[in-house]
């Protein structure tokens, strides 16, 4: 029962005056008295022994606290992780295992001095052989973890959930389709390229351990707050109420800050050990080499199929980069892949992923996170097989889409199902929007006049909001966290004596617009205005404990909670407005800041009269307990899966290989909206990170594990002046696993975006010839592929 | 991103500033900063002192001088770009000069702080070879000219001694028949950051021929550099398309072309004919 137009409005982020006006606290804003500072030493070697360590002369140097190596920290619980196979360690004393990996701490009186001092600390390495290639690496010719069998940490297999007799059944079927006369099979090697997260706002955290009340104020920019509390109170011994963890204006996560990390948990020994509050600031550098990286996939897609656009069959064999150690979702992401590995279409899918090790910095979630991955493959792969068939792209995605009429599809045992889709109606609408024949004849006469001019399609469809809470059993459980709830949501919402609200969230945005959302929320359920709507979030102390804001979760898990803690108020407060209208509870309507009676509005109480005898219950009805506020835990029975399809033009300088894009029209659909402004900057920040990965960014690696591309000079990331003016639309297909009917929007701009990018630009060098390239499609790449062609 | 410890001076004359360059061994010049700050953020490079010129008063100005532009130790790339009167007399320099950096740094960096700095995929760079422009340097033992052409001497080189400043560039004004353009890929595609290729190219031409011709390259090798063998050959043709073609072959004829994670020694060997030919055929045009 909507009685504003509160959801759905496309009203401005609340939060844009105070962060586009620099008025924003982040964790630099805040400063202690007596505050020192660490800095690290970083191994120069991807793989190396330590032999010794020198930190005298570090030591001698005035200003300069103290200075930790691995021996010191040994007493600390290990770093904890979701499916944990090779953990990494807070401080390396042994074998270290990527560049940049951390062997020593030191701290300071500023970060100067304490700059000055890791430079001075000697470290005797014997630099071993590393193994940087993932095919090296699945080889197994040199083991990376002492005493492991081998560097393939986990494979994943799918049909997911089926038994392995089953899979390989699966898999038989399509060898078997391959053999056929009148079979097609379009077959790929593709890679993937390893990203860097590279947030506005790189990691930074600052504690303070209070020895009078044995208590440690945590300051950091994180996705995770409660995650974090948990994994500090677990890794120092110490009950989860006495770590309160802030994250206070966090600018851009990505995924990157969606782990417990050894700075956040060595700094926060350290202030215990010290007595004096320690920041630590990571460098852009150290962001590149420290902190987890994303991506980082090479694999063969083969669709079998016949000439009239049948798929028969596809097969995916992959190999996953998980780098030196496996973090909070490192072996998870691949996972993750494998729920949408076939993508949109109804088709025997044999997916398998091999997550081996390297000797490069972990990877973990990016924004999309191993979605991304999975997409790009089986979209890439159907448009290879549209063009080897003749048959237009469009029509081959036409003719494999899982009907609408089928949803629930059951993906696995624990309830996971895909809820609700209509994906011939969204490609569609694409078309028509787009005006997907026109562009045809576009590209036709372009081509006439000599011009590179491509279009690429790509739908997707992606899995977020992460759901049921049976998921925990297959391995994703928060408890090593100290967090009792493992897929929930949680919210609380409050109603004040003065007719404000204030609503309090266990998680904290990186850049969503929570502050807007929850009130938009709220505002529905209560009629009270958005204005008068105050969201608190990323505090653990006065928050309901939360997840984390990550997998685009928050609006369809938290946004839950939130909304369903707002209807028990309603309910409450009904009752009081009833009292004073002399109603029934039944006939109350709240709308315009107050109540009144159904059909009567001029008979109305406004909300400070229902919040007033709601705190001094003597004028409420008997027994009324005081108070008017609701906290609530949410568990969604299932994920949802939002979908779409995206479509670019570009055109191809075939001198240079420059790519330029023309137009890029998005047609998303993640259910109902709360507010289409905030879903469409969603949008374009998912389809910018898309673009940079087609088109610019690579986290690149020399045989020897060095990283050519750690500094912002050589990883090129895309600007507002580097994209075209998205063109966005929708279609609608709410869920129905939570009241709101919404699904994820945070990820699927990038989802969609890469590999309809690299369609286009392969539709455009088509006629030459070229078949695919490799992202990132840097005009060397494109003019190479072209002259190859040649 | 924490430099080491270092000394910081802001004199507020010429005269000073070329004392403290010439009294400290090893000190820096900074202008705009945007290129020696993050060295020494990186602790790539830390120079024990800094000698921030940017307090010292009249060297911002772009002035007209008959037969030549004057340009201030102080002028801003984005003041370079958007000057009528380099636009109009030495327009490959206003058009690098627009296509340096992002719009902080070109509100930032100085077009003569780019010329000492002499990164090896600079704009500017390419722009003052083909212009002829002559450096003017002062040091506590008195002032010195240096042509263009013999500026660039090294990857991040400059013939500036530790004691010079440059106090201003003084770049030729085209005259009737004369035009210039500069044109690159950038590491973003378009014309977006770091040149992977750029070419500049300064043409006089009369009665109907080409005349004279300077066009120099940048990020293809470890400097700026003159393509001497590309004016050669288009001197005393037409400056058709069919000329500019067959000149811009070569391109890169003496010219040490590296390697780089933007492109290969094929790669920017063809691009520095593809940008030559474009520079050229836009100066004509």
């Amino acid at each position: 029962m909507s009685t504003t137009s509160a959801l759905g409005g496309a009203i401005r982020r609340r939060e844009d005056p105070a962060l586009i006006q620099g008025l924003g606290r982040y964790v630099d804003d805040i400063k202690l008295p007596g505050e020192t500072s660490a800095a690290f030493v970083r191994s120069p070697f991807a793989r190396a022994k330590i032999l010794s360590i020198d930190t005298s002369d570090a030591l001698a140097m005035d200003g300069v606290l103290a200075v930790y190596t691995a021996a010191d920290v040994e007493s600390l619980g290990p770093l904890i992780a979701q499916l944990s196979f090779a953990p990494r360690p807070l401080l390396n004393g042994g074998e270290v295992k990527h560049v940049g990996e951390a062997v020593a701490m030191v701290i300071a009186s500023d970060r100067y001095v304490a700059q000055d001092a890791a430079d001075a600390i000697f470290v005797d390495y014997e630099p071993l052989e590393a193994v940087i290639d993932l095919k090296d690496s699945l080889s197994d010719r040199v083991l990376i973890h002492e005493g492991s069998e081998s560097n393939t940490i986990i494979s994943w297999v799918g049909p997911f959930g089926a038994e392995p007799e089953a899979q390989q059944a699966v898999k038989d079927g399509i060898d078997a389709a391959r053999e056929r006369d009148d079979t097609v099979v379009v077959s790929q090697e593709m890679v993937n390229q390893r990203l860097i997260p590279t947030a506005i706002e790189p990691r930074r955290v600052l504690a303070e351990w209070n020895p009078g009340y044995n208590t440690l104020n945590v300051w950091s920019t994180t996705q995770i707050p409660h995650a974090l509390a948990g994994g500090i109170a677990v890794s120092l011994g110490l009950p989860t109420t006495s770590v309160r963890v802030v994250a206070p204006e966090v600018g851009g996560g990505f995924g990157a800050k969606l782990n417990v990390y050894n700075d956040e948990i060595l700094v926060s020994w350290a202030s215990k050990q010290l007595g004096r509050p320690v920041r630590w600031v990571e460098t852009r550098r150290e962001a590149a080499n420290s902190t987890i990286q994303g991506r980082g996939w090479i694999g063969t897609a083969t669709i079998v199929g016949t000439r009239d656009g049948e798929i028969l069959g596809y097969d995916f064999d992959g190999i996953a980069d998980m780098g030196a150690y496996t973090q909070n979702f490192t072996v998870a992401i691949p996972f993750l892949g494998l729920f949408v590995g076939s993508g949109q279409y109804k088709m025997p899918t044999y997916w398998k992923i091999d997550c081996v090790a390297t000797n490069t910095v972990t990877t973990d979630a990016y924004r999309g996170a191993g979605r991304p991955e999975a997409m790009y493959y089986i979209e890439r792969i159907v448009d290879m097989y549209a063009r080897e068939i003749g048959m237009d792209p469009a029509e081959v995605r036409h003719k494999n889409f899982i009907p609408s009429e089928e949803f629930p599809v059951a993906i696995s045992p624990v309830g996971f199902a895909m809820d609700t889709g209509d994906y011939a109606m969204n490609l569609d609408a694409l078309l028509e929007t787009a005006d997907y024949a026109g562009l045809r004849s576009e590209q036709e006469a372009a081509r006439a006049a000599g011009r590179l001019v491509g279009v690429g399609l790509s739908t997707y469809v992606e899995v977020c909001g992460f759901a049921p809470a049976g998921l925990a059993d297959l391995g994703f459980n928060w408890g090593t966290y100290g967090l009792p709830t493992a897929f929930n949501g949680s919210g609380l919402v409050r109603v004040n004596p003065d007719a404000t609200a204030t609503v309090i969230i266990g998680t904290g945005p990186s850049g969503q617009g929570h502050q807007t959302t929850w009130a938009q929320i709220v505002s529905d359920r209560l009629g009270i205005e958005v204005d008068n709507i105050t969201v608190k979030h990323g505090d653990t102390t006065d928050s309901p404990v939360g997840i984390g804001t990550f997998g685009s979760r928050s609006a369809a898990v938290d946004g839950s909670a939130a909304y369903e803690a707002a209807d028990r108020v309603r309910v409450k407060a009904a009752k009081l407005a009833a009292h004073l209208l002399e109603a029934s509870e039944e006939d109350i309507v709240f709308a315009d800041g107050g109540a009144h009676v159904a059909g009567s509005p001029d008979s109305s109480v406004a909300w400070g009269e229902i919040a007033t005898i709601a705190y001094q219950t003597h004028k409420a009805p008997e027994g009324t307990e005081p108070g008017l506020e609701s906290e609530v835990f949410f568990t969604p029975a299932n994920a949802t899966w939002p979908f779409g399809s995206h479509l670019a033009m570009v055109e191809v300088d075939a001198e240079t290989g420059n790519v330029e894009i023309l137009r890029y029209i998005g047609m998303d659909d993640c259910g109902n909206v709360i507010n289409p402004m905030i879903v469409d900057g969603q949008v374009h920040g998912g389809i910018t990170q898309g673009i940079g990965q087609a088109l610019f960014e690579e986290a690149i690696y020399d045989s020897d594990g060095n990283l050519l591309s750690g500094s912002m000079i050589d990883y090129p990331i895309p600007t507002a002046g580097d994209v075209p003016l998205f063109e966005l639309h929708r279609t609608v297909t709410p869920t129905d696993v939570n009241p709101m009917g919404v699904k994820g929007i945070g990820e699927a701009g990038t989802i969609g975006s890469a590999q309809t990018i690299v369609n286009a630009v392969v539709d455009a060098v088509a006629p030459l010839g070229v078949t695919h390239i490799d992202m990132p499609l840097r005009p060397r790449r494109v003019w190479e592929a072209i002259q190859e062609a040649r | 991103m924490y430099p080491r410890e270092f000394e910081y001076l802001a004199p507020t004359s010429l005269d000073e500033a070329v004392a403290a360059l010439a009294s400290n061994p090893g000190a820096k010049v900074m202008a705009g900063g945007m290129s020696l700050i993050p060295l020494m953020k990186m602790r790539l490079f830390s120079p024990p002192v800094v000698v921030d010129i940017g307090r010292i008063e009249g060297l911002d100005a772009i002035e007209d001088r008959g037969d030549h532009l004057a340009v201030g130790a102080l002028v801003r790339h984005a003041d370079t770009a958007d000057s009528p009167l380099v636009q109009q007399y030495a327009a490959a320099l206003a058009q690098a000069a627009a296509l340096t950096g992002d719009a902080q740094v070109r509100n930032r960096g100085t077009t003569c702080g780019a010329i000492a700095h002499a990164d090896l995929a600079a704009d500017q760079t390419a722009a003052v070879l083909a212009l002829n422009a002559t450096l003017v340097a002062k040091s506590a033992s008195g002032t010195r000219e240096i042509a263009a052409a013999d500026c660039f001497v090294d990857t991040l080189t400059s013939a500036l001694t530790p004691e010079e400043i440059l106090v201003e560039l003084l770049v030729p004004k085209s005259g009737d028949g004369e035009s210039s353009a500069y044109t690159k890929l950038g590491r973003r595609g378009g014309e977006s950051d770091y040149a992977v290729a750029g070419a500049a190219a300064w043409v006089r031409k009369s009665n109907g021929s080409v005349d004279a011709a300077r066009v120099a390259l940048t990020g293809v090798g470890t400097k700026a550099v003159l393509a001497g063998s590309v004016s050669d050959a288009l001197v005393g043709s037409d400056g058709s398309a069919s000329a500019i073609e067959a000149a811009a072959t070569h391109a890169t004829d003496g010219v040490t072309v590296l390697e780089d994670l933007y492109g290969s020694v094929a790669y920017k060997s063809h691009l520095a004919q593809v940008y030559v030919k474009r520079a050229l055929a836009a100066a004509i045009e």
